[in-house]
C-alpha cells in the first residue's frame, strides 16, 4: 500500500524537522522520498500534527507476572469493559488490560512499538505467546539477568568474557533484547527472606555485591555490542533516601561509558529519587538526579510517572513488592521464580490528598523538567506501576503547559504544594521535545534504527494527530493536545493504516524483535550447565530455549560481538 | 438484564413493552419473554413493579435502583438489588447469590432463602454494601456481607461459613446456626449471632459478657459473649455470640477479667 501525507506539521528529532510543513511518502512498508505506485492514498493531514509512531521502552504487557496481575484483579476487568467489533476482539482491564486490548489501545494514541521490560527467562515462552496475541504493535522483551544464578557465578570468578557468551546465548533462548538488571542481588536475597542494603552488599551464598553485577553486565553489553544499553531498576528502590542509591549506581560505570554513548539506562527513575528517612520526613531527590545526569553523558532514564488513580504494582522486586503490601494491606502476589528471579503484585492507589504521592508525582515530571538535554530522559508510567499507559497523553499535557501542571497541583496535598520545587519550575516541553520523549529518544536508546524517526528507509509506522500548532497553543490549550493524543487522528503501521480518528480499522501482527548475537567463538551449552539444569529447574533443559517458530513474526536484530 | 425501575415510571406500555433486554448473548424484547400489564397496583412507597412467575434466571432486577418498589412473587436470580440506592424490593421467594451486593441505600426482604455473598463487595473489590437494607427471613449460604462497609443484613435462618469476611463496618445479624470461620479478617463492624456457631476462628479475644446488644434500632436480648477481632489484621470489629446456645463455648470464660484469689 502506498500513500501520501500530505501538507502535515511534521515533528522528526532524530532529522532535525521542527514543525514544517512537509509531506511523507510511504510504500512498501517504509519511508520513501519517491512513490513507484501510480495508485497510492492521500491523506490530508493539514493542519495535523504528523510524528513517528510512538515507542514506548518499559511497558509491562506480557508474561506471567502481568498474567497473575490479571488473575488477581476481576474488579479491575468489571470496570473496563472493550465490547467485541467486527475488527477488534473483546477485552478488560483498565490498569491490567488483556493483550488484545492492550494492542488496540496503544494503536488508538499512535503508538506502533512498545518493550515488555521484565521476563523471567523461564516463563519466556509464556512472554511470547501475550506479546503475539498483542495486535499490531512491534514489541521486544528483556530478559531479567541480574540475579541470574549462571551470571552470578561467572561475575563473581571475574570470567567477563564467559559471561559473555553466556549472554548471548540467554538472549537468543529467550528471544530477548536487552540484559534487564532489578534490584540487583536483592531478587536472589529474596529467596532467602532478604534484600540487599546497598550497591556494595554481598549477594547470600554468591558472595557478588550488585556493584559487581551492574558493572559486570555492563562490560557484558559493551563486549556484545547489544542495540540497548543494561536496563537497570535500582536497588533500594521506593525507599525514602535511594537517590543516594541511584546516584551510585549511575556512578559505578562511569569508567565503562565510551565518547558519549549512555552506558546505562536507569529505568522508572521517580521511583529512585527519593531523598528523605522515612515518609513523613520525605522529599524529592530529582533535583541531585538531574544535575548528576546534566553533566554526565552516560546515562538515559525514563520517568515513571505517577497518576493519580487505582493501578496495579508489579515488578520483578520481590522484598519491594512485600513492604507495599505491608503499608497498604492490600491483597499480593509474591513469586521466587526458581532460580532466576522474583516477582511481587500489589494493587495500588495513588492519592491526590496524600503527602508522599504528590511529592512522588512531582519528582517524575522534575525529572523530565530539569535534565536539559530531551535525549536523555524519557515518558513511561511503568506501566501500570505508577499508573496505566492509556495516561500518556496526560502526561504528555503536564510536559507542555506549566497551567496543566498548576491545576493538577491546585488539587493535591497541601504541604507537598508548598514545599515541592516543581510548582516554581517554568520549563515547558516543545512539540519537539515531546517527540522525543516520546518517540526518537526512545528508539535511539533502543538502538531501533528504522523506528522512532519519518526518514527515508525508516519504517512505515507513523501518527498523525488532529491540532494545529499553529492555532492552538499548548501551554494554553494543553487539554487540546491530551485530547489529540489520546486519539490519533490516522495510526500507521508498516505502511497500513491501523487506526482512523481513534477507531481500529485494521488489524495485524507486529513484529517480535530480539537479538542475535554472532560471536567469534562457538557458544557450547557446557554439560554442567545441562546437568543443572535437571536439578535445579522444572523445566527440561531441551524444552527451555524458545525456537524461533514459536514467534508469529521473528525480527531478529543481528549483532557482531567482540568475543 | 438490566432494568432500571426510575425508567419504567416515564414510559408507555408500549415503550416498556419494546425495551430491549439479553437473553444470554442474543438481544430481545421485553414482550418476547414476559407478559406486562399497567394496572393501579400503586403501593406507599410510589411506583411499584409487580413481577410474578420463575425469575431465577433473570438477574440485575432492581440494579442501581433509586426509589419505588419491586415486588417479586417467585424466585429472583442473581444481583438482585445491586448497587441499590434507594427504594424497596420484596421477594415472596428465594434469591441468587449477590442480593444487594454494592448497596447505597434502601431496603430488601426476601422470605425465602438466599445464596452465596449476600450484600457483598464484587469479586476482587475492597469496596463493599455501604448502607440500606438486607433482611433475610430464610437461610443465607457464604460469605454474607464480605467487605461490608455500612448498612445492615439480618438473616433469621442459618448461615454459611465466613459470614462478614472482611468487613470494615456495618452490622449483621444472624437469627439462627452458622457454620463457622464467622468475622475472618475483619477490621470493624458488628456481627451478632443468636444460634449455634461450632467454633470461633483463634485471632478472636474475648472481652466480656453482654446482657444485650443493639442491632440497627433495635436492642436484642442476650446474653452474649463479646469477642473482638481478627487480630490477625489487627482488627477491632466486635462478634456477639449467644451464650445460652453455645454452652460449648463455656470454656473462653475464663479468659475474662481475673478471678478476684481469696
Amino acid at each position: 500500500m502506498a500513500l501520501l501525507i500530505r501538507n502535515g506539521y511534521v515533528y522528526d528529532p532524530m532529522n532535525g524537522i521542527d514543525g514544517e510543513k512537509m509531506d511523507i511518502l510511504v510504500e512498501g512498508g517504509k519511508i520513501v522520498d519517491k512513490l513507484k505506485s501510480a495508485e497510492y492514498e492521500v491523506i490530508d493531514a493539514s493542519g495535523m500534527i504528523v510524528m513517528p509512531g510512538g515507542v514506548d521502552i518499559h511497558s509491562h504487557i506480557a508474561g506471567s507476572e502481568v498474567n497473575a496481575g490479571r488473575l488477581l484483579r476481576p474488579e479491575d476487568h468489571a470496570k473496563d469493559v472493550e465490547l467485541k467489533t467486527e475488527i477488534t476482539r473483546s477485552g478488560v482491564g483498565y490498569s491490567v488490560p488483556s493483550t488484545f486490548t492492550t494492542g488496540y489501545r496503544y494503536a488508538k494514541m499512535g503508538y506502533t512499538t512498545v518493550m515488555n521490560p521484565s521476563m523471567p527467562p523461564l516463563e519466556a515462552k509464556h512472554t511470547h505467546e501475550e506479546l503475539c496475541d498483542t495486535p499490531i504493535i512491534d514489541k521486544a522483551t528483556y530478559p531479567l539477568l541480574g540475579d541470574w544464578w549462571f551470571v552470578l557465578e561467572y561475575l563473581r570468578d571475574g570470567k567477563i568474557e564467559e559471561c559473555a557468551l553466556h549472554v548471548a546465548w540467554m538472549l537468543y533462548a529467550t528471544k530477548g533484547y536487552a540484559i534487564k538488571i532489578v534490584n540487583p542481588g536483592g531478587l536472589e536475597a529474596w529467596g532467602f527472606g532478604r534484600n540487599v542494603r546497598d550497591i556494595d552488599d554481598p549477594v547470600p551464598y554468591f558472595n557478588v555485591t550488585p556493584r559487581e553485577i551492574i558493572r559486570g553486565l555492563c562490560k557484558v553489553n559493551k563486549l556484545l555490542h547489544l542495540p540497548h544499553t543494561i536496563h537497570v531498576h535500582t536497588n533500594n528502590l521506593g525507599k525514602p533516601g535511594n537517590y543516594e542509591t541511584t546516584l551510585q549506581t549511575m556512578k559505578c560505570v562511569e569508567d565503562l561509558s565510551s565518547g558519549d554513548k549512555p552506558c546505562i539506562h536507569i529505568t522508572h527513575c521517580q521511583f529512585s529519587a527519593f531523598k528523605g528517612v522515612d515518609w513523613r520526613e520525605f522529599y524529592s531527590g530529582a533535583e541531585d538526579i538531574a544535575k548528576y545526569v546534566n553533566f554526565h553523558k552516560h546515562v538515559t532514564m525514563d520517568m515513571g510517572q505517577v497518576i493519580f488513580t487505582d493501578t496495579t504494582t508489579m515488578t520483578a522486586d520481590g522484598p519491594f513488592q512485600y513492604i507495599l503490601h505491608e503499608l497498604t494491606g492490600n491483597k499480593w502476589v509474591n513469586h521466587d521464580v526458581e532460580t532466576e528471579t522474583s516477582s511481587g503484585i500489589v494493587p495500588f492507589r495513588y492519592r491526590r490528598r496524600s503527602y508522599v504521592h504528590s511529592i512522588q508525582w512531582c519528582i517524575g515530571l522534575e525529572l523530565a523538567l530539569l535534565i536539559r538535554n530531551p535525549w536523555r530522559i524519557f515518558l513511561t508510567t511503568d506501566h501500570p506501576n505508577a499508573g496505566p499507559f492509556t495516561s500518556y497523553p496526560q502526561v504528555i499535557g503536564w510536559l507542555i503547559s506549566r497551567k496543566a501542571r498548576e491545576e493538577t497541583l491546585s488539587k493535591l496535598n497541601k504541604r507537598a504544594r508548598e514545599t515541592a520545587l516543581l510548582p516554581s519550575i517554568d520549563r515547558e516541553y516543545s512539540l519537539y521535545e515531546v517527540a522525543i520523549a516520546t518517540r526518537a529518544g526512545q528508539a535511539r536508546a533502543l538502538g531501533l534504527k528504522d523506528k522512532g524517526h519519518l526518514g527515508v528507509g525508516g519504517d512505515a509506522d507513523i501518527a498523525i494527530y488532529d491540532v494545529d500548532p499553529r492555532k492552538i497553543g499548548p501551554s494554553t490549550q494543553y487539554d487540546e493536545y491530551v485530547k489529540a493524543f489520546s486519539k490519533a487522528a490516522y495510526t500507521i503501521k508498516e505502511g497500513e493504516i491501523v487506526v482512523r480518528n481513534g477507531e481500529v480499522v485494521k488489524v495485524l501482527d507486529g513484529k517480535t524483535y530480539w537479538v542475535k548475537v554472532s560471536s567469534n567463538s562457538e557458544y557450547e551449552v557446557s554439560e554442567d550447565m545441562k546437568r543443572r539444569f535437571t536439578e535445579y529447574w522444572t523445566v527440561q533443559f531441551d524444552n527451555y530455549p524458545v525456537s524461533e517458530a514459536y514467534l508469529k513474526r521473528s525480527k531478529p536484530v543481528q549483532v557482531e560481538s567482540e568475543v | 438484564m438490566h432494568n432500571s425501575r426510575h425508567t419504567f415510571s416515564t414510559l408507555s406500555l408500549s415503550e416498556i413493552l419494546n425495551l430491549e433486554v439479553h437473553e444470554g448473548n442474543r438481544k430481545r424484547k421485553l414482550k418476547e419473554l414476559f407478559e406486562v400489564s399497567t394496572g393501579p397496583y400503586t403501593s406507599p412507597e410510589g411506583f411499584t413493579i409487580w413481577m410474578k412467575g420463575d425469575f431465577s434466571k433473570v438477574r440485575y432486577i432492581g440494579y442501581g435502583m433509586s426509589t419505588g418498589k419491586i415486588v417479586l412473587e417467585g424466585v429472583a436470580g442473581m444481583h438482585l438489588g445491586e448497587e441499590m440506592k434507594g427504594g424497596f424490593i420484596q421477594v415472596y421467594g428465594d434469591a441468587g447469590s449477590w442480593v444487594g451486593s454494592m448497596m447505597q441505600g434502601g431496603r430488601i426482604e426476601v422470605f425465602g432463602d438466599v445464596g452465596d455473598y449476600t450484600g457483598a463487595a464484587y469479586r476482587g473489590s475492597g469496596r463493599g454494601m455501604r448502607g440500606g437494607e438486607i433482611i433475610v427471613h430464610g437461610n443465607a449460604l457464604n460469605e454474607t456481607g464480605c467487605y461490608m462497609r455500612g448498612g445492615l443484613i439480618k438473616v433469621y435462618g442459618s448461615v454459611g461459613q465466613f459470614t462478614g469476611m472482611h468487613m470494615h463496618g456495618g452490622t449483621i445479624m444472624v437469627g439462627g446456626e452458622t457454620e463457622g470461620r464467622d468475622g475472618a479478617e475483619m477490621t470493624k463492624g458488628k456481627i451478632v449471632i443468636l444460634g449455634r456457631v461450632p467454633s470461633l476462628l483463634p485471632t478472636f479475644k474475648i472481652e466480656a459478657i453482654k446482657p444485650r446488644v443493639k442491632v440497627g434500632e433495635e436492642r436484642v436480648e442476650g446474653p452474649f459473649y463479646m469477642f473482638t477481632g481478627d487480630l490477625a489484621e489487627n482488627g477491632e470489629g466486635k462478634l456477639y455470640v449467644s451464650k445460652n446456645n453455645n454452652p460449648h463455648l463455656k470454656e473462653f470464660e475464663k479468659y475474662l477479667s481475673p478471678v478476684k484469689v481469696r
